[in-house]
């Protein structure tokens, strides 16, 4: 059988469940462009072996990324990639990188240490989410 | 949803003292269900009687449709793993696997030789001089081999290092994967819990005291810190598991499927260990715990 293109692994202290964490590394490296159409995700046995997880779990997960229209499984074969997620916004990191950096960079000028910077960054994004939904 | 195991009103009486009392509870087929709770509980009383093991004082239990112990139908149904996987020490894994063949009729000896072979045991080697983990996965070939529509283990890793643990429960999980059994194993090792189990009970004083996903358990427990408040002020699909107070600071821990949108709790996640703590700690409705209560706890 062909090698698989990526490993999934688990972060036991992160209180984000195992089958939320296969979804998140399968979205992740479609983004980063590490997975392309026609990729074949590792199958639920492999998984299953490598990481001592449950094979629900993994079925869970690829499930729920077929129904997002990433995945399509072929009977007797395999889970393949469908549709990638490296998309035009990714054209749209740098800049985004540069204007984050210059804005890093005032925020510690201003006198604010890293535990302040992420309390601010994570209380606009909250407050800019409610309001979005709101 | 059907059931692998059923239990209603089940208890056992060791002369004056009640092991399992009234416990009523079900077990969906299809699942690894992990069962967890403080030492006590009746967890090992539980597995057994459904194993039939042991004949229930009061109530009655249904394993995979039948009555546990009741033929050798129901026997070969059912496999079972007591706890510190229990193996004759001064026969040899060859000799298991022979007895495991006369003794079980739906004995898949493919399978057992196959996983003895993988696993690198040597067949003429006496039970007694593997190592731990070699010994547990001895145990788990021939529960496996059975070809059981449930696997019953009681604290199948408790006595194994880290890497035996985790070699263990790849070999169940691939099972799992393979022949689609339902598994039922209690723990204190809620880690591990965390990854082979998909459902979850947590047993205290013989009472199911929580139940449910893993997934769904996870997505809907969050940890809210802010400024002191009143729990009552919370919107009411959030429920309080419980609360604590310092005179400016209120932690709760709340179940609730809808997202929190309140800026003034900042929302933590909990891991599943935190999760089970919490309802391990938490008196049972209208009872009082007999442990000094270590958080404040709202009912």
């Amino acid at each position: 059988m062909e090698d698989s293109v990526i490993e999934f692994s688990l972060d036991g202290r992160s209180g984000v469940s195992p089958y939320l964490q296969v979804v998140r590394q399968v979205r992740h490296a479609l983004r980063l462009g590490l997975l392309r159409e026609g990729d074949q995700l590792p199958t639920v046995k492999d998984v299953v072996a490598r990481l001592a997880i449950n094979p629900n779990t993994v079925l869970k997960a690829y499930r729920e990324l077929e129904r997002d229209g990433l995945v399509a499984a072929r009977p007797g074969i395999g889970t393949f990639v469908t549709r990638s997620l490296a998309d035009a916004s990714l054209a749209a990191h740098e800049p985004l990188r540069q204007d984050l950096r210059r804005w890093l960079a005032k925020a510690r000028r201003a006198g604010l240490d890293e535990e302040s910077i992420e309390a601010l960054f994570t209380s606009t994004f909250r407050a800019t989410a409610e309001q979005d939904i709101a | 949803m059907s059931a692998v195991l059923r239990a209603e009103g089940l208890g056992k009486r060791y002369r004056r003292r009640w092991a399992l009392s009234d416990c009523t509870l079900d077990i969906p087929a299809g699942h690894v269900t992990g069962l967890v709770g403080p030492n006590g509980a009746g967890k090992t009383t539980l597995l057994s009687l459904a194993a039939g093991m042991l004949a229930p004082t009061s109530g009655t239990v249904e394993v995979c449709g039948g009555r546990p112990a009741s033929g050798a139908a129901q026997l070969a149904k059912v496999g079972f793993v007591a706890q510190d996987t229990p193996t004759y020490s001064r026969l040899s894994v060859g000799d298991h696997l022979r007895m495991g063949a006369r003794l079980n009729p739906r004995w898949d000896d493919t399978l057992a030789r196959a996983r003895i072979e993988r696993l690198g045991l040597d067949p003429a080697k006496r039970a007694g001089k593997l190592s731990h983990g070699q010994r547990g996965q001895l145990a788990l070939t021939l529960g496996l081999a059975k070809r059981p529509e449930l696997l019953i283990l009681d604290e199948p890793v408790a006595s194994l290092d880290p890497l035996a643990r985790r070699e263990f429960l790849q070999g169940l999980m691939e099972a799992v994967a393979e022949h689609g059994l339902s598994v039922v194993l209690s723990s204190h090792l809620i880690a591990d819990l965390e990854r082979v189990c998909d459902h979850l009970i947590v047993l205290v004083d013989s009472q199911v005291r929580l139940v449910g996903d893993v997934d769904t358990l996870l997505a809907t427990h969050h940890r809210l810190t802010g400024p002191r408040r009143d729990p009552p002020a919370l919107p009411a699909d959030q429920h309080v598991v419980s609360a604590s107070h310092t005179d400016r600071q209120t932690t709760l821990v709340v179940r609730t499927s809808a997202p929190i949108h309140d800026p003034a709790w900042t929302v933590g996640q909990l891991g599943l260990e935190d999760v089970v703590l919490e309802y391990m700690r938490r008196p049972a409705d209208g009872q009082r715990g007999s442990r000094p209560a270590a958080l404040e706890v709202l009912r």
